[in-house]
């Protein structure tokens, strides 16, 4: 249960805090700037995260379909 | 007649006819028109919540951001991912409740849970005052994008009745059903237009995306990054936390939300619907692939960069598919907020006005509010300039003062009364206002601040007075309310 609001509240620091850290063009990651690339990277995760937290959560086990 | 308008009214009147269609079998009290019966699957819900965010705005207003202004504009890919984050749990408990109570708007939502009709008639007009230039930008921009791609055979306004008057049609007829239906068609054209564009324009310019990328840098260093000042990190930042708060406030976000069949459906796209963003990095690739190519846009040209890059590439034929898609950006979200912002004024005001109004009147006098609401956002579009982003910009900070009494309605020990809701409501709402209006910057109002913070988003000061009232009123009014219980 606690380890699910922990992973939801990693795309807040990723972008909100992160972005202090990843705001600079250069060094290009796949061809994109590299905050670009740090924020782009954060919204796959963030799909990543969320796919997990809905294992995770209880709720979705019980009922199952 | 060339075949770029050919192909956009072919589109039109395919949107029409589904919009039409969707109506099939239903029988349309408010319950059907407002919410379709909250039968949505998935895919319908995931459309709506999703469609939503491609409005025309994002169209334009993205690659415009992307050519005009750089690296802030990739604040737009940042603040769906948080509020979709919020959503996996927001969302099941709205649509729980909802349900529950058969509710039909966001007011609905308001007036159930703090028990006060008043309390709904004044969300009601904060909404219907933040919706309206909503929908008139989307009319603005319907035109702008058919006219030009029309290559100026029709003009703006006339393109902005042609769509404002379609999309009234199928509003009346089908309610949110015909909006799920056209979102079909939307995000397909959507998909495929931007994709495309975003990956052929980088490629047949530069020959790539990492070079398009290198050219920029090369000629504008630090342009692709967040600057020192003005569109700051601390703007992005708390610009990004402020839209992602504010987010599934807009009336029409929250209401799309009760359609749903069960709530599993929300959490299920909260895996889903970050990625789906990620067609916002084509409309990036599109406005930086326009910088070398077409420079020196200025004003409003800026935000039709996308439009005229295109033409200087393509055959009519695409760029009637592109208009097209434009088109199709502005009718989707514009039939919600037109439904949404009438069963708002029907229900929430009017019901409150003259109780004992039945619902069979009120789904009826929601139906003939539409076509008064679309004329009056049509005539708000024709207003050129700055007046109508002005109250736009105006909206978003407006729904976002919704967001701290509509969260904590939600808490099993919700301590905020109707009172302490609505002061605090008022307060955020009159200081976005007095802000908005005066141009007053974080910077100006506490000159003793480092410029880091000096850009900050001045919204994020209208929440901390809006949650500093509601807790103030709250217990005040708590206090006498227990004492005359006592008393009685």
């Amino acid at each position: 249960m606690k380890l699910m609001y922990v992973l939801a509240s990693l795309p807040f620091l990723g972008i909100l805090v992160g972005v202090a850290f990843a705001n600079r063009v250069e060094p290009f990651v796949f061809g994109l700037p590299f905050i670009l690339f740090w924020i782009v990277a954060w919204v796959l995760l963030t799909s990543v995260i969320m796919a997990v937290v809905y294992r995770l959560d209880p709720a979705n086990r019980e009922d199952a379909e | 007649m060339n075949v770029a308008l050919v192909v956009i009214f072919a589109f039109l009147a395919f949107a029409l006819f589904l919009g039409i269609r969707a109506r099939r079998g239903q029988d349309m009290d408010l319950e059907q028109w407002t919410v379709g019966g909250r039968g949505f699957g998935t895919l319908f819900v995931f459309l709506l919540l999703a469609g939503e965010i491609y409005t025309t705005f994002t169209f334009l207003g993205g690659s415009g951001w992307a050519y005009g202004e750089g690296g802030p504009a990739f604040y737009i890919l940042s603040y769906g991912c948080l509020a979709y984050v919020m959503s996996y749990w927001l969302l099941p408990a709205v649509w729980r409740y909802a349900k529950e109570h058969r509710l039909h708007s966001q007011s609905d939502f308001f007036v159930k849970k703090y028990e006060s009709k008043g309390l709904g008639v004044f969300v009601s007009l904060v909404a219907v005052v933040a919706m309206v230039p909503y929908l008139a930008l989307q009319f603005q921009g319907l035109g702008l994008i058919v006219s030009s791609a029309s290559y100026g055979t029709i003009s703006p306004l006339l393109a902005a009745v042609i769509g404002t008057v379609s999309v009234t049609i199928y509003v009346m007829i089908s309610g949110i059903r015909g909006s799920a239906w056209t979102a079909v068609v939307k995000d397909v054209m959507v998909l495929v237009v931007v994709v495309a564009l975003g990956i052929y324009l980088p490629f047949a310019l530069y020959g790539g995306i990492g070079e398009m990328f290198r050219e920029i840098q090369a000629q504008r260093p630090g342009f692709l990054a967040l600057p020192d000042e003005g569109y700051s990190v601390s703007w992005f930042v708390s610009t990004v936390l402020l839209t992602a708060l504010g987010f599934y406030m807009w009336p029409h976000y929250f209401t799309s939300a009760f359609s749903a069949e069960n709530e599993k459906i929300f959490k299920r796209n909260a895996i889903f619907l970050p990625l789906y963003q990620l067609v916002l990095l084509f409309v990036f690739f599109i406005g930086f692939a326009a910088i070398l190519q077409v420079p020196g846009l200025e004003g409003e040209r800026v935000d039709q960069a996308l439009l005229i890059v295109s033409k200087n590439e393509f055959s009519p034929f695409v760029v009637g598919l592109i208009g097209a898609t434009g088109l199709l950006t502005a009718l989707v979200p514009g039939s919600i907020i037109l439904m949404v912002a009438s069963t708002v004024l029907a229900k929430n005001v009017f019901g409150a006005i003259s109780p004992g109004t039945g619902e069979r009147r009120i789904a009826l006098l929601a139906r003939f509010l539409v076509p008064v609401v679309a004329l009056v956002s049509l005539w708000f579009s024709q207003q050129s300039g700055q007046g109508v982003v002005l109250l736009l910009l105006l909206g978003y900070s407006l729904v976002t003062q919704l967001f701290p009494a509509a969260t904590l309605s939600l808490l099993p020990n919700n301590f905020v009364n109707k009172w302490g809701a609505g002061a605090g409501i008022a307060a955020g709402v009159a200081t976005v206002t007095y802000v908005t209006i005066a141009g007053t910057a974080i910077g100006d109002l506490l000159p003793f601040l480092p410029r880091a913070l000096a850009d900050t988003n001045i919204g994020i000061v209208a929440l901390f007075v809006n949650f500093a009232a509601m807790i103030g009123v709250s217990v005040a009014t708590g206090g006498l309310a227990v004492r005359r219980e006592q008393s009685a």
